[in-house]
């Protein structure tokens, strides 16, 4: 079927990378989902082959046709049914991410030239928002009559900005699914799960392998504890499960790791290090457990399956579908699975004069080996969500006791790597209390993993020459 | 942690625990040895900051230090294992 030929109310839209291919409602149908392949959520299932010939979305949604729409809904699987029901029909799908902060919503809406937004919320949720909502949600309806939408439609992911607002980044569905290769259809074994949100990259992947493959995908639930999470994983008999080093460092920690015997454990969005990899080789004997490097702006990269830690150099030479060098200390990727642009009023440029992306993550060359030791520019990942030291010194630096304030990563075991802050006080005088209002400003108006882990006072910072901050100063702890 | 009396590290353990709990505003079961600790009410941000806090306070950090892979699962194994680690 052709795509990309309706009408195109946002001159944005469309252009060089409007691409042919199967609607992610196609491809369900072309995957001929078993009868018992479904999305599962906590006390739901829906199965894919009713999905597949119904929709989420209220009456009227027609209107939606070749607009900017951004899905905000409550959980995941209102995302998943919106997911199909939208691809196609609209020119713009942005996927607002699970935790965004209110502050920033009105400037997503403003750079996505939003004009409606999809939601299984109620309308008091957009007060403030001067745009027609669409409702969406169970139960998956009957689908109207008329030709399928098959629209090229531009997905977009949020990604941590600089200035604490996300950035967007805008994908085509086959750049999406380019590094997903097709399972027999014999092979009905395989059921996803991931403890990753699917509004995001890491995520997404992993719902797309499902619906393309027309597989069962068990959803994570925010708030869900883990040991209830983990039985969901038993019961379904998941195969193939994907998370973050920090999502897995979790489930070791808890007693019921073994209730689950996945084939296939895949790691990514941090930095897997050689003891997470062991832990699981350990507690999942059978499994094949691989870490692959992927972020949202270049897509997914490459795989590592071999056990070990960083990935072999002889990836660097390699002219294969995933090119990569380093420049400067850090990894740069071209691949057909790369973003095509950021979005927004002033985008900044995606790729390098040679079209690679540069990633931003440090790489140091050891032998034959390559290895990740962190983040350029000092980003912090916590358990995969980045934090900009800048972002918590504006916070610190708020308080009238507070002269300056340098932020930092400090290695975890834990989370990969947690956030730590030297401040040097206006005047000496009562710490403890300084240090507790500071801690509760940082509280009050960050999300937890943004807020200091340590917080220590120092009587003055280092600065470079040309006057600023010197991020690279010995930091606090033998291994800061 | 500084004072007079050096704290057991059992003691430094749970009383930082509990600072954690409330700064994070989570609710605590009765911290008892049998405890497993995801079912503690604290995520792993919580274990994240109380393993970097116990390394300021006592000086080392068992999972970074041990070369063999080893992930604590109740109350009493972590104390254990920063007891075994001093």
């Amino acid at each position: 079927m052709e795509r990309g030929n309706g009408p195109r109310p946002l001159g944005s839209l469309g252009g060089p990378n409007a691409v042919s291919g199967p609607t992610l409602r196609e491809a369900v149908r072309q995957a001929r989902p078993s009868p018992t392949a479904s999305f599962s959520a906590p006390g739901v299932d829906v199965p894919l082959a009713h999905i597949a010939e119904g929709t989420s979305l209220a009456a009227g949604s027609a209107a939606l046709s070749g607009r900017s729409v951004m899905l905000v809904t409550r959980d995941q699987l209102g995302a998943a049914l919106a997911m199909i029901d939208l691809d196609g029909l609209v020119g713009r799908m942005v996927l607002c991410p699970p935790d965004l902060a209110a502050t920033h919503r009105a400037s997503l809406l403003a750079d996505a030239e939003v004009e409606a937004i999809v939601t299984d919320c109620s309308a008091d949720a957009f007060a403030d928002v001067d745009l027609p909502l669409f409702q969406c949600g169970l139960p998956v309806r009957p689908l109207p009559g008329g030709a399928a939408p098959s629209r090229a439609t531009e997905w977009v992911l949020a990604t941590s900005g600089t200035a604490g607002a996300p950035k967007l980044v805008a994908h085509d569905l086959r750049a999406l699914t380019a590094a997903i290769k097709p399972v027999p259809a014999s092979d009905d074994r395989i059921t996803w799960a991931t403890f990753y949100d699917i509004r995001r990259y890491g995520g997404l992947q992993i719902f797309l392998r499902a619906v393309l493959g027309g597989r069962t995908l068990v959803l994570s639930q925010a708030g869900e504890p883990l040991v209830d999470h983990l039985g969901r994983l038993r019961e379904a008999g998941v195969t193939h499960v994907s998370g973050t080093p920090s999502h897995w460092r979790r489930v070791l920690m808890s007693a019921e790791a073994g209730g689950i015997a996945p084939g296939y454990v895949r790691l990514s969005g941090e930095i897997a290090d050689q003891a997470v990899l062991d832990g699981l080789s350990e507690t999942f004997p059978h499994a094949k457990v691989g870490h692959a490097y992927a972020s949202t702006e270049a897509g997914v990269g490459f795989e590592v399956n071999d056990g070990l830690e960083g990935f072999p150099a002889s990836f660097l030479d390699d002219p294969g579908d995933c090119q990569l060098r380093i420049a400067d200390g850090s990894l740069r990727i071209r691949s057909n699975r790369m973003a095509s642009r950021y979005l927004g009023a002033d985008p900044p440029a995606l790729l390098d004069e040679d079209g690679f992306i540069e990633t931003g993550d440090m790489v140091e060359r050891r032998g034959n080996r390559c290895f990740f030791v962190g983040r350029r520019g000092g980003i912090i990942n916590v358990g995969g969500l980045k934090v900009h030291p800048e972002e918590v010194e504006a916070v610190i630096n708020r308080h009238a006791g507070v002269r300056m304030s340098l932020v930092r990563s400090r290695r975890s075991p834990i989370t990969g790597a947690i956030v730590v802050a030297d401040v040097v006080p206006e005047r000496p005088g009562d710490e403890a209390a300084l240090r507790d209002e500071i801690l509760q400003t940082c509280r009050d108006s960050l999300p937890s993993h943004k807020v200091p882990a340590l917080l220590r006072f120092v009587p003055a910072l280092e600065m470079t020459p040309a006057g600023k901050l010197s991020r690279t100063a010995p930091s606090q702890g033998p291994r800061a | 942690m500084a004072g007079p009396f050096a704290m057991s590290t059992r003691l430094t353990i749970l009383s930082l625990i509990k600072d954690i709990a409330a700064e994070q505003k989570k609710t605590l079961p009765p911290l008892t040895d049998d405890l497993v600790l995801l079912e503690s009410g604290l995520d792993s941000l919580c274990f994240a900051i109380l393993v970097a806090r116990l390394e300021d306070s006592l000086g080392y950090d068992p999972f970074t230090a041990s070369d063999d892979v080893y992930f604590p699962v109740t109350l009493g194994d972590f104390i254990a294992f920063y007891d075994g680690a001093r």
